[in-house]
């Protein structure tokens, strides 16, 4: 099964190569040509060598003819391997260029619930990391494997040209070698493993120490921690030098079996020379042969583990490209009116995993222009609501509708534009702060931006920064204070404010005059239009024109506050315990 | 990094051997050319069948020596090398255990990490592949020259020109590319940048429909990255051909020379064949050299990196304050605070002034205050204000820059700081559980506490259900940084543990931040109903969790914006009532 899985995995690789197959036989061309010609040299320096027989029995027109011959062979050879290589690097630079983007794109495509499935750290790694490994295993890993056996055969059929007895020594003698690097990594991988164990633990290890090590220090639990620490680093330390030495011993080993095989060479070679079946030049050529016979063999079975390193890396990035992408918008898709408001929720059934059922039968009317609070308990099912409004996850049974509209039958694009989003996760990109608020409309002018930013209330923090507008914020926003962000977000959709709205406050509040500004943001906003908010805030709420009350992925209560409180149920439990009785009057749960 | 070679004492003897087995390896394997040039030249000339077997037999000695040597040295430098890594290992993470607060805020938990593994393993395959090679590599590069002088003075001038030239491609080609290798990474870094920013970004960058732009500015960050690697390609496809033309062309050159002194009768056929023998050994150990100096590099890299880790000061600066100078009541008598239960007061700032490392102004600006013993104080502000600084210092997590902080009316500086840390139970704003068990992890507050001390400790953080739900009840296993279990879970069992404690000073830093508020609620009920009294500091940004505190202390900016009950300040301090009215605002009456 996984024989078959490698070859799907193959196929697929191929099929990525497929356009520079012209480029591809070339490489394969060049390397045919550059092994053969590398080879030829021995041969040629022995026919000087052949020459030069001793005190004026050198054939200089010989000699010279010979090396004339060889420097044309080195040119080409030298050639050849230049030709080989750039030919390489473009396949190898071009098809890792083009995978990575075809695997950015469907990141770009795919539904919600595969990219909230795989953590971002994971489909970040298959997007570089993998790429580079499986297109420089691959290829390179490739190339190396056809030169390593044009090399073999090669050097073969030379040395069979020369003397076969000779050969047959060179050719019994070599898999000692490869036996002897086969039997050390057999041995050495058990090492390695224990090491990579060990290591994996220790890291760990550190990771939850050096990230806990507040907590460490507080608890005085340094000499604890350190005696567990330095037991394992006593065994890391013990597998570690096992595992190295035993894997070093391989090139030793292996380099004393080509010495042998060169001896062995050496002295059948000149018994030979002595009976006259061959010429010193011909000895000298094949030292020189058994010298680098054994290498192709050492590097193709180190480029076979590369390739299925290589593989299984393709294999993680194709899973991500071949990944289902988001259903396709309709075609042709339903108009959505011109300032939507109207928003039903009809038998509404949604869960993450099958297993475990969230919402149920959810239904659900909103009018134009109302004002919905979301409030609940963690875990109840508030953000997805928004999940679901906004379509990034699609209602397992009945039905979402704008305007009597099924959202499913719009395009994405005129849903979510008709939505202004703000999330108390507050998402910045790398950038200018003029970037991050056009973000919904690249073409806004300057003026638009500034009138955006003032009624966001973010201008006169905006104004203060160093570079005004032009500020670079780094990654996520890393510079400034959470309510800055929160501002920006907001400033950010109220220059498209679009006619219907889903807001996340913030749970933790921020110093207050900016908490202040924000309320003020959001009642601006939400000036005449549909808007859900999952609430924390009690204004907020008491503005509401209905409440809906979210425990387990059901709304349990919805009304106003007024007559929520009235009712006594769950919401003036909550209300209770968050805003105002005394402790004591608080009911268990 | 050389102050790191201190490590490597004790392995004084397999750090010279290993060097030094590896250069009679290359001794060795220098010679086989030059039996082979007697085999030619003796044996094959003179027909001496007897000559050549021993020579052979000589050859296979040779092979069999640098065998036992070789593995001799490995063995050494893979001693030397684990056993320098595991030292270095082993004190940098107790340098971090004791590394003050300020000083892992400075150099960051992430890096910190890095440099413990990633770093030392660096270091660890530098020093072992530098035991290895440095002498060998040059060793067989100049040895091939020296021994090709000895073989033929004339032709060996070959290598003289030969060396250098190969040095300068393999260096140059390596200098150049290094820069060019640089702004490979940066592209990358971009690449991967852009890609992390749009899987955490997604649910916006849907939002707002941007994803054909996205895709956009990826496939340009992309063509750019794909540039920069063909050009880095490009010089780097130039080694191979250039040291062959030059290898050869050495090679060619010997022939040329080794024709006109053999035909003058001044060399002999074999020696042609050892000298050009000699030639093929340079490549091969010159781009091993290249190579270790790419490790070498590297390795002296991370370890310096190390070796600022260890050059931050470790400790609590010793300044330490004389106890009774500072104890107005003279009954406390020894710095290590026996006898600390002075007074009615337990925690006492005065003017205290407090700054972060490297941090361009004060965090904590004049701050003064006095706690009495089995009071209940809440300190609010927003973030930033200053609320985890101010308690931070109540267990010496960091020092003041003015002014000083009494526990017990003791300067904190004159306890010991684990005594000091041993009357303190801090709950921190991010809980963090070990791996383990649930009873590992409570024993933490106090190692000799019973089954029922904890059973209490878990009943007091509201946190029995957590116990209860989880197969194994205290002997439930906790995960690497407790991930099996809920924020609210892990906030609840770590209160438990600064329970367990039974310490003097309670301090919740925003600590029921992931609980809900009727949790909260029984949580502050649960602790002010404690028989004993035990003082307790509440941070907290919510009005509702300290409004009942005795006293409620109000930052904003690093300064106290007003001290009081709620009532008093809701009547004196203005911050404290826009706080309350954002979010206590007047009922809205429908």
């Amino acid at each position: 099964m996984k024989k078959d899985g490698q070859k799907e995995i193959l196929k697929q690789v191929l099929r990525y190569i497929r356009p520079y197959r012209v480029l591809v036989v070339f490489s394969l061309l060049a390397a045919v040509v550059s092994v053969a010609l590398t080879l030829y040299i021995p041969v040629l320096t022995g026919q000087v060598i052949d020459h030069i027989i001793g005190r004026g029995k050198v054939d200089f027109d010989a000699v010279f003819s010979v090396m004339r011959r060889m420097i044309a062979v080195i040119l080409l050879t030298a050639a050849a391997q230049w030709i080989m290589n750039v030919i390489n690097n473009r396949i190898v630079y071009s098809v890792s260029g083009e995978v990575r983007a075809l695997a950015f794109r469907k990141i770009e495509e795919l539904p919600l619930s595969y990219l909230d499935a795989h953590g971002s750290g994971d489909l970040v790694s298959r997007v570089t990391a993998d790429v580079d490994q499986f297109s420089d295993g691959l290829l390179m890993g490739f190339t190396q494997l056809f030169t390593g056996v044009v090399t073999i055969f090669g050097t073969l059929v030379f040395m069979l040209s020369a003397n076969v007895g000779i050969t047959a020594v060179v050719v019994l003698l070599t898999p000692v070698s490869l036996l002897v690097a086969r039997f050390i990594a057999v041995r050495t991988y058990q090492m390695f493993r224990l090491q990579s164990e060990a290591r994996g633990q220790q890291t760990a290890f550190i990771d939850e120490m050096i990230g806990g090590q507040k907590v460490v220090q507080a608890y005085g639990q340094e000499k604890n921690v350190q005696a567990a620490f330095d037991e394992m680093n006593e065994r890391l330390r013990k597998y570690s030098l096992r595992a190295v030495f035993f894997s070093s011993i391989t090139n030793p080993a292996t380099r004393f079996v080509n010495s042998l095989v060169y001896t062995g060479v050496g002295l059948t070679g000149a018994f030979a020379v002595l009976r006259g079946a061959m010429t010193v030049g011909q000895l000298s050529a094949f030292l020189s042969y058994a010298n680098q016979y054994t290498k192709p063999f050492n590097e193709i079975s180190g480029v076979v583990t590369e390739l299925q390193n290589a593989l299984a890396c393709a294999g993680r990035v194709f899973e991500l490209i071949e990944a289902p992408a988001q259903s396709p918008d309709p075609e042709p898709a339903a108009a959505l009116k011109e300032r939507p408001g109207n928003v039903a929720l009809r038998h509404v059934d949604f869960s993450y995993t099958p297993e475990k059922k969230l919402i149920e039968d959810l239904n659900l009317s909103v009018k134009s222009g109302q004002r919905i609070a979301i409030v609940g308990p963690t875990g109840c099912g508030k953000t997805t609501m928004i999940n679901l409004l906004m379509r990034f996850y699609d209602v397992d049974g009945g039905s979402i509708q704008i305007e009597g509209t099924d959202i499913r039958s719009l395009k994405r694009r005129d849903l979510r534009g008709s939505y202004g989003m703000v999330l108390q996760d507050t998402w910045l990109r790398s950038g200018t702060i003029r970037d991050n608020i056009c973000m919904g409309r690249p073409d806004a002018s300057m003026e638009e931006i500034v009138r955006a930013a003032k009624e966001a209330h973010a201008h006169s923090f905006i104004k203060r920064l160093p570079d005004g507008y032009d500020t670079v914020i780094t990654e996520n926003g890393g510079n400034l204070s959470q309510g800055q962000k929160q501002l920006l977000c907001i400033a950010r959709v109220m220059l498209c404010l679009p006619p219907m709205l889903i807001l996340d406050e913030a749970t933790s509040s921020i110093d207050v005059r900016t908490e202040i500004r924000i309320q003020k943001a959001f009642q601006t906003m939400m000036e005449g239009r549909t808007s859900f908010i999952v609430a924390h805030r009690l204004s907020t709420i008491q503005n509401a024109d209905r409440i809906l009350v979210m425990k387990d992925g059901r709304i349990i209560e919805q009304g106003t506050h007024k007559n929520l409180l009235e009712q006594g149920g769950f919401y003036a439990e909550l209300y209770a315990s968050q805003f105002d009785r005394p402790i004591n009057e608080i009911p268990k749960m | 990094m050389w102050k790191l070679l201190r490590y490597m004492k004790g392995y004084g003897k397999e750090s010279v051997c290993a060097p030094l087995f590896k250069l009679l390896e290359a001794l060795f394997e220098l010679f086989v050319p030059l039996v082979v040039a007697r085999i030619i030249d003796v044996g094959i000339a003179q027909r001496d069948e007897g000559y050549i077997l021993g020579m052979c037999f000589l050859m296979a000695a040779l092979g069999l020596t640098g065998l036992i040597c070789s593995i001799t040295a490995q063995y050494f430098s893979a001693k030397a090398a684990a056993g320098f890594a595991s030292r270095v290992r082993s004190s940098l993470f107790a340098h971090i255990q004791a590394l003050p607060f300020s000083g892992m805020d400075t150099i960051g938990t992430s890096t910190l990490i890095t440099r413990l593994t990633s770093d030392i393993n660096q270091v660890q395959s530098g020093v072992n592949l530098f035991l290895r090679l440095f002498l060998r590599s040059p060793f067989i590069v100049f040895g091939a020259m020296v021994m090709a002088f000895t073989v033929d003075a004339q032709a060996a001038l070959v290598f003289v020109v030969v060396i250098p030239v190969l040095c300068v491609i393999v260096f140059g080609i390596m200098l150049i590319s290094i820069p060019i290798y640089k702004r490979v990474q940066e592209r990358l870094d971009r690449v991967v940048q852009i890609t992390r920013e749009n899987l955490k970004g997604v649910r916006v960058i849907r939002a707002f429909c941007r994803e054909p732009l996205e895709t956009a500015e990826f496939e340009r960050d992309n063509g750019a990255l794909v540039k920069i690697q063909l050009l880095s390609g490009r010089i780097s496809a130039l080694m191979n051909p250039l040291t062959y033309l030059v290898i050869n062309g050495g090679l060619l050159a010997i022939l040329y020379a080794g024709a006109y002194r053999v035909d003058e009768g001044l060399l002999l056929q074999g020696s042609v064949v050892a000298l050009v023998n000699y030639m093929s050994q340079i490549l091969v150990e010159l781009v091993k050299l290249a190579n270790l100096i790419i490790t070498v590099t590297k390795a002296i890299a991370c370890g310096n990196r190390i070796q600022k880790v260890f050059d931050a000061p470790a400790g609590m600066e010793s300044r330490t304050v004389r106890a009774d100078a500072q104890n107005d009541e003279g009954t406390v008598t020894a710095a290590d605070g026996t006898e600390n239960s002075a007074g009615d007061t337990v925690i006492e700032f005065e003017n205290v002034q407090f700054c972060y490392q490297g941090a361009g102004a004060d965090s904590l600006t004049d701050i003064s205050f006095s706690v009495r013993r089995g009071e209940t104080v809440g300190i609010i502000g927003g973030t930033g204000a200053g609320k985890t600084s101010l308690v931070s210092l109540i267990p010496r997590f960091y020092d003041v820059r003015e002014g000083c902080v009494k526990i017990g009316g003791i300067d904190v500086r004159a306890y010991p700081v684990e005594k000091l840390r041993s009357m303190v139970g801090m709950v921190l704003q991010k809980s963090v559980l070990f791996q383990g068990t649930i009873r590992s992890n409570l024993l933490w507050g106090n190692e000799a506490a019973t089954d029922d001390d904890l059973r209490r400790a878990l009943r007091l953080a509201q946190a029995e259900d957590v116990v209860s739900d989880k197969k194994g009840g205290l002997d439930a296993p906790v995960e690497q940084e407790g991930r099996n279990f809920s924020g609210g879970q892990k906030q609840r069992l770590a209160i438990a543990r600064a329970l367990v404690r039974e310490p003097e000073i309670l301090i919740l830093d925003d600590s029921a931040s992931a609980l809900d508020f009727a949790t909260d609620a029984r949580l502050r009920q649960a602790i002010a109903g404690l028989p004993g009294d035990m003082t307790v500091l509440i941070v907290s940004q919510r009005i509702a969790s300290i409004r009942h505190a005795d006293k409620i202390i109000v930052l904003e900016d690093g300064e106290i914006a007003g001290i009081g009950t709620h009532e008093e300040l809701l009547a004196g301090c203005e911050i404290y009532r826009e706080t309350y009215d954002s979010q206590f605002p007047k009922e809205v009456q429908a």
